[in-house]
């Protein structure tokens, strides 16, 4: 149904309208001529003001090389974008609507792909995508197991890696049951951001996949009959946990820079983030003692990929194209994974880029306190979207209404 | 229109107000339109919540109710709110009574006043950072007096109990209640009545509280009520400093409109309304409390205590609770600014390693084109409140018109009424009118929450005006017009510019229908910082608050400079200061 919608929408493009899809890749250029001129309003996460620099720095080379003025729009959370184009879809508002492009990954994702929010599949005109390590990144093209079907396009992977401070903990534990044993013998040292947050959800998946017995079934959709049993260990990790965490586990952090900052305070000894290279940008920065370190647990932990998407009633589509295009140009790639700018990891095949964009990526350093790819680890891929959500609301109910 | 020609000698004097209908077909109009500017917006966002609410045969309540933390988390709202709301009132009438007309009063308004501009989420991220276990405080006394080498595991912060969130609320809500009633004393003859007490023998705290407090109390009610309606329902403080186990009822809402599977709507609309019913519960207990003690002082002042020994102890604790007050608000914002320039600063370093001017580099751009918007947005709402609460006192007064007690919750309507809860109804409705998004849309939505605080603090001085003066220049033959522009605006010159600032205040600190009615495209420095603030990081927090308070500042500046410029040779007019 949304699908059909979606073809639809393409179709009313003028410069789509009525092309073969080889003829669409050869109409870039027709793209690029609408665009120019055009606003794009970039709907994105605004609480890092290293990303609000990047993205700045994003428009500044849109502006130079096409024309186009890209104003972001800086949200407290994704789901205000995702609820500004539910409203207008309820309102009847089919284009001309406000937001032309959002990040997003995952449920926010899932919810809009769903709800027939979302533009259509465009990933395939976009004449960076063949860049794009497909095969050897599979979640370029699968968002918490939904195929994104072209619907949104990839521009940063990240993956799950623990921070310390070597001056006050400098041997970390290596996997999840030693850091239980550590955290339980060091009393309020440790804690996670509350659930329904991003990344204490993701610390939680990480927890099902060292403590389920079948960790393969978070690949499928949460099986209501079952999910109690699979579950239990989780709860039963956590009840152990919990007393020793930071507060006796009565407050929590509210999300990932909250956690951060507690490091930062020296209020606990370690802490994790979605981002192999935030560690080293914000030593970079002054934010963070040099003496700390990244490291990741036994077994691999969970990465994803940053997408951005494109909703149904964008009022500057082709801005939009442009934009998505130009956040997978090489240039722009190798500058997000500089740990002084950002330390995001590339989404692209180094191996298929040409000899002197390959030299980019080769001339930056890791920073101080980023793990070599090799020593990140195995990936774990996103469970499907159903576990997230699902985990998160029987947290609420288990420890977020202490009483 | 009634006969224009009668002359004031044969006009009935009733209620205080001077009849005469000059212009009235014009001025007529002014109380229905601005009620159906409140008004309208308010019942068409509560139109876009009820219906959600009741949907699907009361999927939304039934989910309501279904959560376990529904029963704590509607007690925090009215225990934080009620208790908040007390607390700040008391210790604003203990320093009225205890200073009042005194040099140290002048000093304490001087020192609270401008901290009234402090947006809320800038005061409480202040007050975070202070009162921390890793906050300033601590690193002050660490490692020389604690001995700690590291931040104490200590639940300060986010404590169940909402207690730093009562705190927070009252470091901003005394303030703002001390300069409601600061606008109100120099109508009521503060210094003659307080002058005839002390002559009786009274000790200031009882010739307070029998000669000044049931008439100053009078001007004071809706005010607090806004405070108490304003303490239930706050999200960026209740995110900051309270509760997350459950949180407060009104965060909760918004954690549920801003889930990303919006399946969690209708429970929000249904809560929505649980806490609109909480609200009202909480004003009507607090009503019930109003005339239980007026008996109770009734009674007391036929015994007529002078109670003079209370006067030194009441000092001591207004002095106290200005000092803590003043203190902890200002320390904590003097923390951020410190923060907007710091380099690493670790515990339990009392300041940073080394200063830098990075962050206020690097946000400068965005600086410029954000304040302007935010000063122009505010600037009209302020303008259109002004000369709508003008225009409807006048014809309050020159038109003889009571306004009954159902028209003036009305107008507070707005405040009593959780934003959450018809903010995102209302959006719905501007979308296919294509208004939003746009800086006039978002200044047109400010005006619904500007007005009511500016017909607060206007209309008690505008009403408690001597209409003696004006029976006084009409008998000498001035028409109603003239008495209006060069008697009484001028002589309302300080609490007129008061409500200005007040309304400037109001405006910037808007967050909600900022972000929904301006669709994320009006950036004010109010939605940058509180989308800042998600992030935590201190610094750039520090830049916005800081740029946040000047703005306010400078107008509650004006608003106490002018009148003494103005007035520098008419003492009376200047307050009690």
């Amino acid at each position: 149904m949304h699908r059909r919608t979606a073809l639809q929408l393409l179709a009313s493009l003028p410069a789509f309208a009525g092309l073969s899809t080889k003829a669409l890749a050869a109409e870039w250029d027709g793209i690029l001529s609408e665009a120019r001129g055009q606003t794009v309003y970039w709907h994105a996460w605004g609480g890092d003001p290293k990303i609000n620099d990047f993205i700045t720095w994003i428009g500044e080379k849109a502006q130079e090389r096409y024309g186009v003025t890209l104003e972001h729009v800086k949200l407290a959370a994704t789901s205000d974008a995702v609820a500004r184009v539910l409203a207008e879809q309820q309102a009847g508002q089919t284009e001309g609507g406000a937001v032309d492009l959002i990040w997003i990954n995952g449920e926010n994702f899932a919810a809009m792909k769903s709800q027939g929010l979302l533009y259509g599949s465009f990933t395939e005109y976009l004449p960076n995508w063949p860049l794009v390590d497909v095969a050897g990144k599979p979640a370029t093209v699968t968002d918490f197991t939904l195929p994104t079907e072209g619907f949104e396009s990839p521009w940063a992977m990240a993956q799950l890696v623990f921070e310390h401070d070597t001056a006050r903990l400098p041997q970390p534990p290596q996997s999840l049951d030693a850091l239980a044993e550590w955290a339980i013998a060091n009393p309020g040292r440790f804690t996670y951001p509350q659930p329904p947050d991003y990344l204490g959800t993701t610390f939680l998946k990480q927890v099902l996949y060292g403590v389920m017995e079948d960790p393969s079934l978070l690949q499928s959709p949460v099986d209501e009959a079952a999910y109690d049993a699979q579950v239990a260990p989780l709860w039963a990790f956590l009840d152990r946990l919990h007393p020793a965490l930071w507060r006796q586990a009565k407050a929590f952090p509210q999300n990932e820079p909250a956690l951060g900052q507690l490091l930062a305070d020296g209020e606990i000894d370690i802490s994790f983030a979605f981002n192999p290279g935030r560690a080293s940008a914000e030593i970079a920065a002054g934010n963070l003692p040099d003496t700390v370190r990244t490291f990741v647990l036994q077994g691999g932990t969970i990465g994803n990929a940053s997408f951005v998407a494109i909703p149904f009633n964008a009022a500057h589509r082709a801005g939009a194209l442009v934009i998505a295009n130009l956040l997978l140009d090489p240039e722009v790639q190798a500058r997000a994974q500089d740990p002084a700018v950002l330390g995001f990891q590339t989404v692209l095949d180094l191996q298929a880029l040409a000899p002197e964009d390959r030299a980019r990526f080769d001339a930056l350093e890791l920073g101080i306190a980023t793990l070599s790819p090799a020593d990140l680890g195995p990936v774990l891929l996103e469970p499907h979207a159903s576990w997230m959500t699902r985990i998160a609301q029987d947290w609420t109910a288990r420890y977020g209404v202490a009483q | 229109m009634d006969d224009p020609h009668r002359t004031g000698l044969d006009r009935p004097l009733r209620g205080g107000a001077v009849r005469q209908a000059g212009r009235g077909s014009l001025l007529r109009l002014a109380p229905p339109l601005t009620l159906a500017l409140m008004i309208l917006p308010v019942l068409a966002g509560l139109a876009g919540t009820v219906i959600p609410a009741f949907r699907n045969a009361g999927a939304g309540v039934a989910s309501l109710f279904a959560w376990p933390g529904l029963p704590r988390a509607a007690a925090l709202s009215l225990g934080t709110g009620l208790a908040s709301t007390l607390i700040a009132l008391a210790l604003t009438l203990l320093i009225l009574a205890a200073f009042a007309g005194t040099p140290t009063f002048a000093r304490i308004r001087r020192s609270l006043a401008p901290l009234l501009s402090v947006p809320h989420a800038a005061a409480a991220l202040g007050l975070a950072f202070l009162i921390a276990p890793s906050g300033w405080i601590a690193r002050l006394l660490s490692p020389e007096v604690t001995g700690w080498q590291s931040p104490p595991d200590l639940l300060i912060l986010n404590d169940p109990w909402g207690l730093s969130l009562t705190l927070g609320l009252i470091t901003k809500e005394l303030p703002f209640l001390l300069l409601m009633a600061l606008a109100a004393l120099p109508q009521l003859d503060a210094d003659r009545r307080l002058t005839t007490a002390a002559s009786l023998g009274y000790g200031r705290i009882a010739g307070f509280t029998f000669t000044l407090l049931p008439d100053l109390y009078r001007q004071l009610r809706l005010p607090t009520y806004a405070v108490l309606a304003y303490g239930m329902t706050t999200v960026d403080m209740a995110l900051i400093l309270g509760p997350t186990l459950p949180p407060t009822l009104a965060t909760q809402i918004t954690l549920w409109m801003g889930e990303a599977s919006l399946t969690m709507r209708d429970t929000a609309a249904a809560a929505a309304l649980l806490q609109l019913a909480l609200a009202i519960s909480a004003i009507t207990i607090w009503r019930i409390t109003e005339i239980l003690v007026q008996n109770l002082l009734v009674r007391a002042a036929f015994q007529a205590p002078r109670l003079p020994n209370l006067d030194r102890p009441a000092a001591a604790a207004a002095r106290a609770a200005s000092l803590v007050i003043t203190g902890s608000l200002t320390l904590g914002l003097a923390g951020l600014a410190l923060w907007s320039v710091a380099g690493l600063w670790q515990f339990p370093d009392a300041v940073p390693q080394s200063l830098t001017l990075r962050t206020w580099v690097s946000a400068a751009p965005a600086l410029g084109q954000t304040t302007a918007t935010t000063l122009a947005i505010a600037a009209t709402a302020t303008l259109a409140a002004l000369i709508l609460t003008l225009a409807c006192l006048q014809a309050e007064a020159t038109l003889n018109l009571t306004p009954t007690t159902r028209a003036l919750t009305l107008l507070y309507l707005p405040l009593l009424i959780p934003q959450i809860a018809f903010l995102p109804g209302l959006q719905m409705l501007t979308l296919p009118l294509g208004i939003d998004g746009t800086p006039a849309a978002v200044a047109a939505i400010h005006l619904v929450f500007v007005l009511p605080y500016v017909f607060l603090s206007l209309s008690g001085p505008f009403r408690a005006w001597d209409s003696r003066i004006a029976t006084a220049a009409a008998t000498l033959g001035a028409s109603e017009t003239r008495i209006f522009w060069r008697l009484r605006l001028p002589m309302l010159a300080g609490p007129l510019l008061t409500s200005a600032a007040v309304g400037m205040a109001v405006s910037i600190g808007q967050y909600l229908p900022t972000l929904l009615i301006g669709g994320g495209r009006v950036e004010t420095l109010t939605t940058e910082a509180v989308a800042l603030s998600s992030g935590g990081n201190r610094r750039l927090i520090g830049a916005y608050a800081a740029l946040q308070l000047l703005l306010p500042a400078l107008a509650f500046g004006l608003a106490i400079a002018a009148p003494l410029l103005l007035w520098r040779n008419r003492r009376l007019m200047r307050g009690l200061a």
